[in-house]
């Protein structure tokens, strides 16, 4: 199958935040710390590793999953997005500064996997209510209860993006 | 927190996944969503020493329809039917919304979810009303077993260590008019698991007798359970309040929940016949909809 086993370490390449990357990994290396620990990126968390918190989320070929509970060799070839993606050249995301001009955070340990989560949501959709903004962020928690000013930030960057959009 | 060492296999074909079932069969777990597996093996509550990733295998990824029934690949995630409402089987879409959180139900398969038979999983409940089949198969042989005869135990399936599945089945009303479905679902926080699941669908004819009648519960037996004693007093009746209240109180009787920290037996039984009741009772209410509309 073409895959370059060392020392029961499996050689993974991945596209993550658009750079070509690989690294050797045990086959039960978990995805979240084979973006932490190999591949230095540190910007995405582990929070509860066992499923429940979405800390960890990164987009997975464009699609959340939490990093915790995936394989990093199920990764190889595969193209990932971290939280590192959002902001080009030292300019937040437009999504990044709703969450800062609205302080839709508290300790902000959460705030990387909704970063994440509502990426994928501002892409795909077109309208968005605050029920969807809800029901797209259940599965990440955020221990402070702070739910209330991530909604808020998530709706006014999509407000904010479609503006854009319609200038252009 | 990691999992055990185990040797990693991602074939790229069907021939290659059954070679290394054959050879290794009691040793393997197939990894599919893994959304179940991969938490159950960093808690080391399972330790296999093969895993076989079988996500390689795209053409169990479609779902397609022939001869009234329609194939579900194992691969097929819950997140497709979170978005797709197909009207002549309404109880998945009603269903998928409810499984564990959005993250979650983007790596999920239904396969997976079945293949691992947790009797509190909400596809076992559904399906079960669905009166769906599991395509199984090996090396030597594939075979077609009905949802009804697949759970054996908690966690244990009639699957053999050499077999997998490969998709479900569900049988299709083509000719009749109305579906009806609704999935009520316990949980003590978004995400959870059921305390008390109920997956009730409903094939009524025009003047609301009922042609076909699907009830599963979930997190109530050591598997999920079909109510088939509460379903066979729906078929060929109309569907009425009186009705309704007798068929709830028997699922509720047909029902074998035990008492643990989520609640107590007395509780799940009552839950069971409070969501009967009120699942029958919403899509009574669809079809009234619907005929006033039409009439």
């Amino acid at each position: 199958m073409g895959r370059t086993v060392i020392n029961d370490q499996i050689m993974v390449h991945v596209t993550i935040n658009g750079e070509s990357r690989h690294a050797l990994a045990e086959p039960r290396t978990l995805l979240a710390y084979f973006i932490r620990d190999n591949l230095g990126l540190t910007g995405t968390h582990v929070g509860c590793d066992t499923t429940s918190c979405g800390v960890c989320t990164v987009l997975l070929d464009g699609v959340p999953v939490k990093s915790c509970t995936v394989l990093a060799v199920q990764a190889d070839g595969h193209d990932i997005e971290t939280v590192e993606g959002l902001g080009h050249n030292g300019q937040l995301h437009p999504l990044q500064q709703a969450f800062w001009d609205n302080h839709g955070l508290q300790c902000g340990f959460c705030t990387p996997g909704m970063l994440m989560t509502t990426t994928a949501l501002l892409r795909n959709s077109v309208d968005l209510t605050e029920h969807e903004v809800r029901r797209a962020i259940s599965g990440n928690l955020c221990r402070c209860t702070g739910y209330v000013n991530i909604v808020k930030a998530v709706l006014e960057a999509k407000r904010r993006m479609g503006e854009e959009t319609r200038k252009v | 927190m990691f999992p055990n060492s185990f040797e990693y296999y991602a074939p790229r074909s069907v021939e290659e996944i059954f070679g290394l079932l054959e050879q290794y069969g009691d040793e393997t777990k197939i990894l599919a969503g893994g959304q179940s597996l991969l938490p159950m093996m960093k808690l080391r509550l399972v330790a296999p020493s093969i895993l076989i990733d079988i996500n390689g295998i795209s053409s169990w990824d479609n779902v397609t329809e022939q001869a009234h029934l329609l194939h579900i690949g194992a691969l097929v995630r819950h997140r497709k039917w979170e978005y797709v409402l197909d009207s002549r089987v309404p109880l998945l879409h009603q269903t998928a919304r409810h499984i564990a959180d959005p993250l979650v139900r983007n790596r999920g398969t239904m396969g997976g979810s079945l293949a691992h038979a947790d009797p509190a999983a909400d596809w076992g409940a559904a399906l079960l009303a669905l009166k769906a089949s599991v395509s199984i198969q090996s090396a030597h042989r594939s075979r077609e077993v009905p949802l009804r005869e697949f759970f054996v135990d908690t966690f244990t399936t009639v699957l053999e260590p050499q077999e997998l599945v490969t998709g479900i089945r569900i049988p299709l009303h083509y000719d009749s008019g109305f579906v009806g479905a609704r999935y009520l679902k316990l949980e003590r926080k978004v995400g959870d698991f059921a305390v008390v699941g109920v997956a009730v669908t409903l094939v009524l004819d025009p003047h609301g007798v009922v042609l076909d009648a699907g009830i599963g519960l979930a997190a109530v037996g050591a598997t999920p359970l079909a109510a088939v004693k509460a379903e066979s007093l729906l078929q060929g009746h109309p569907l009425t309040p009186e009705l309704i209240r007798h068929v709830a109180s028997e699922a509720a009787k047909e029902s074998d929940p035990v008492t643990d920290r989520r609640g107590s037996e007395e509780y799940k039984r009552a839950m069971v016949n409070v969501f009967v009741e009120r699942g029958l009772t919403a899509v009574h209410h669809d079809w009234q909809r619907l005929m006033d509309v039409s009439a």
